[in-house]
């Protein structure tokens, strides 16, 4: 069953002067023709598509491209073009211990995040003894967020966010949260729910979690999606990418893993 | 249909909490910051009502209840939109990296600025008992102005929120702005010393509408004419289509000014 389609995905960003200029600026950069914005394709025609229990790694270089197709995946961006269709719900581990307020008490901002992840308030009245259990903040309930220390912090965010199973689960570099032994707890989560059969996507920059990990492999190049398959062929490639600086050839991409097998093939014969 | 009030029923829990954080936000959980919203408005009318009694001698039956209707619409505007206006920039650390309907953050700063109004509003009956304006019936017909007001705002604070993200010296701009529209809202003066055609112009001042709308059921005892209903509710119902039209057109945007 395919939980998540991918299609043609492209996504703009527009880069320049815009951002953070005030009112009177822009209209003096107007006058006097100095105002620059360029468009600038962070994601250029991607696609791909996943089934249930699925687990991808996506693979690129600084810049390829990889955060923005998860934002896209994860519903805070919309693409400029194709479509990204997902099936059931899908939770995003993204910067995980941003967005969380200062002034509020770790209870109310646990509920806070709870109502912004959509969770409903009788499931957090029902699981809160055990978030602040499993994140081991009992006694910090009713301090001010501010006072605890940022492994705290995303210990919390952990602990709301991995409350559900999702269909989908995205994560940005696999989880490292806290110190040791947190690192073990969230680390048997995670594997339960992959294991429960969500389909999961992984940015990672290292290969070998990704081989170890990973069943599908997406490779990024500034944007573009240079392959998609199998992770043991394309992490192979990839691997021999990052020693020489070389994209593999032939374009199009779709026939890599043809061209992976004859390769090989190639290098039996000599 | 049943998936639709299940995310009804997330997004009232989501509006609910957004409220409390700012409201406990804004007040910073004293009890003296609570009373403060109250206070506050208070002394202004006491500086104006000085003022404009002792220095310029405007003699009029309860005039501070002219003033009080008149500072009370302003102050709620004032407040409403100037902390709407930052429910994007302020929130851009969430919903750059979660997926929730962004006018979330503009309903909720205004639910917690209206409830703000609502205490001025009770503190404001308390002077008009004081001022001996006999209480009838027809006071409920305030709700009609105040539910208009509610919706303007909203649909100012997007519209302004959404600017704001744009161009980030806006507050500076909208401050100067809404000195101006305070001295043309009058708060303290009578239009009726001007000509008629001069009076007219006053009512294209949405705020004004309110407050002259609030001040005839009040002071005159009447029910305002049909087009103070169409006005009022025209005012609101423009600002706020304009409003969540912007968000709808820029939802995407947003996320490239963060």
């Amino acid at each position: 069953m395919t939980t998540l389609n991918v299609e043609n995905v492209s996504i703009c960003y527009r880069i320049g002067d815009f951002q953070s200029i005030g009112l009177k600026e822009y209209l003096m950069r107007k006058l006097t023709h100095t105002y620059f914005s360029k468009k600038f394709w962070a994601v250029k025609d991607v696609s791909f598509s996943l089934d249930k229990s699925d687990m991808l790694g996506i693979i690129g270089s600084n810049g390829a491209g990889k955060s923005t197709l998860l934002k896209a995946i994860s519903g805070v961006m919309t693409p400029s073009n194709g479509t990204i269709q997902t099936q059931g719900k899908v939770v995003a581990f993204l910067e995980l211990a941003s967005g969380f307020d200062g002034d509020l008490t770790v209870k109310e901002n646990t509920y806070l995040r709870g109502a912004l992840l959509g969770y409903s308030r009788s499931l957090i009245d029902e699981q809160y003894d055990n978030i602040i259990a499993y994140a081991g903040l009992g006694e910090f309930a009713d301090r001010p967020f501010r006072q605890l220390s940022s492994g705290m912090k995303s210990r919390l965010a952990f602990a709301i966010a991995s409350l559900v199973q999702p269909d989908i689960l995205i994560l940005d570099e696999v989880l490292s949260v806290g110190d040791g032994a947190f690192q073990a707890k969230s680390e048997k989560r995670m594997k339960e729910i992959i294991n429960a059969g969500s389909t999961t996507i992984l940015v990672s920059h290292s290969l070998p979690q990704v081989r170890n990990l990973c069943n599908k492999v997406l490779w990024l190049d500034h944007g573009k999606q240079v392959a998609f398959g199998p992770s043991a062929p394309i992490c192979a490639r990839y691997e021999e990418f990052l020693r020489d600086g070389k994209l593999p050839e032939p374009l199009p991409w779709t026939d890599f893993e043809s061209y992976y097998y004859s390769r090989l093939d190639a290098d039996d014969g000599e | 249909m049943s998936a639709a009030i299940q995310r009804l029923k997330e997004y009232q829990f989501l509006l609910v909490e957004l409220t409390k954080r700012d409201f406990k936000r804004k007040y910073k959980r004293t009890v003296l910051g609570m009373l403060w919203s109250v206070i506050s408005p208070l002394l202004t009318l006491l500086v104006m009502r000085l003022v404009f009694t002792q220095f310029f001698g405007r003699a009029m039956e309860h005039y501070t209840t002219y003033l009080f209707a008149g500072n009370l619409v302003f102050s709620y505007f004032n407040e409403a939109t100037t902390v709407g206006m930052n429910a994007l920039v302020g929130n851009k650390d969430i919903f750059s990296k979660v997926n929730v309907p962004k006018y979330m953050f503009v309903f909720a700063s205004n639910v917690s600025s209206f409830i703000n109004f609502c205490l001025t509003f009770l503190v404001f009956f308390l002077f008009v008992a004081l001022d001996g304006v006999p209480f009838t019936w027809m006071f409920l017909w305030l709700l009609f102005p105040i539910a208009c007001l509610l919706l303007f705002n909203i649909g100012i604070s997007a519209i302004l929120s959404a600017l704001c993200m744009f161009f980030a010296d806006m507050q500076y701009l909208y401050k100067v702005f809404t000195m101006l529209l305070m001295y043309l809202s009058a708060i303290f003066y009578q239009v009726e010393v001007y000509p008629e055609s001069v009076q007219r112009i006053f009512l294209a001042n949405p705020i004004y509408v309110y407050i002259k709308f609030i001040r005839l059921v009040v002071l005159n005892q009447t029910l305002p004419s049909t087009e103070y209903f169409i006005m009022a509710t025209g005012y609101a119902v423009i600002a706020f289509v304009l409003g969540m039209w912007i968000y709808h057109k820029n939802n995407q945007k947003f996320i490239f000014y963060v």
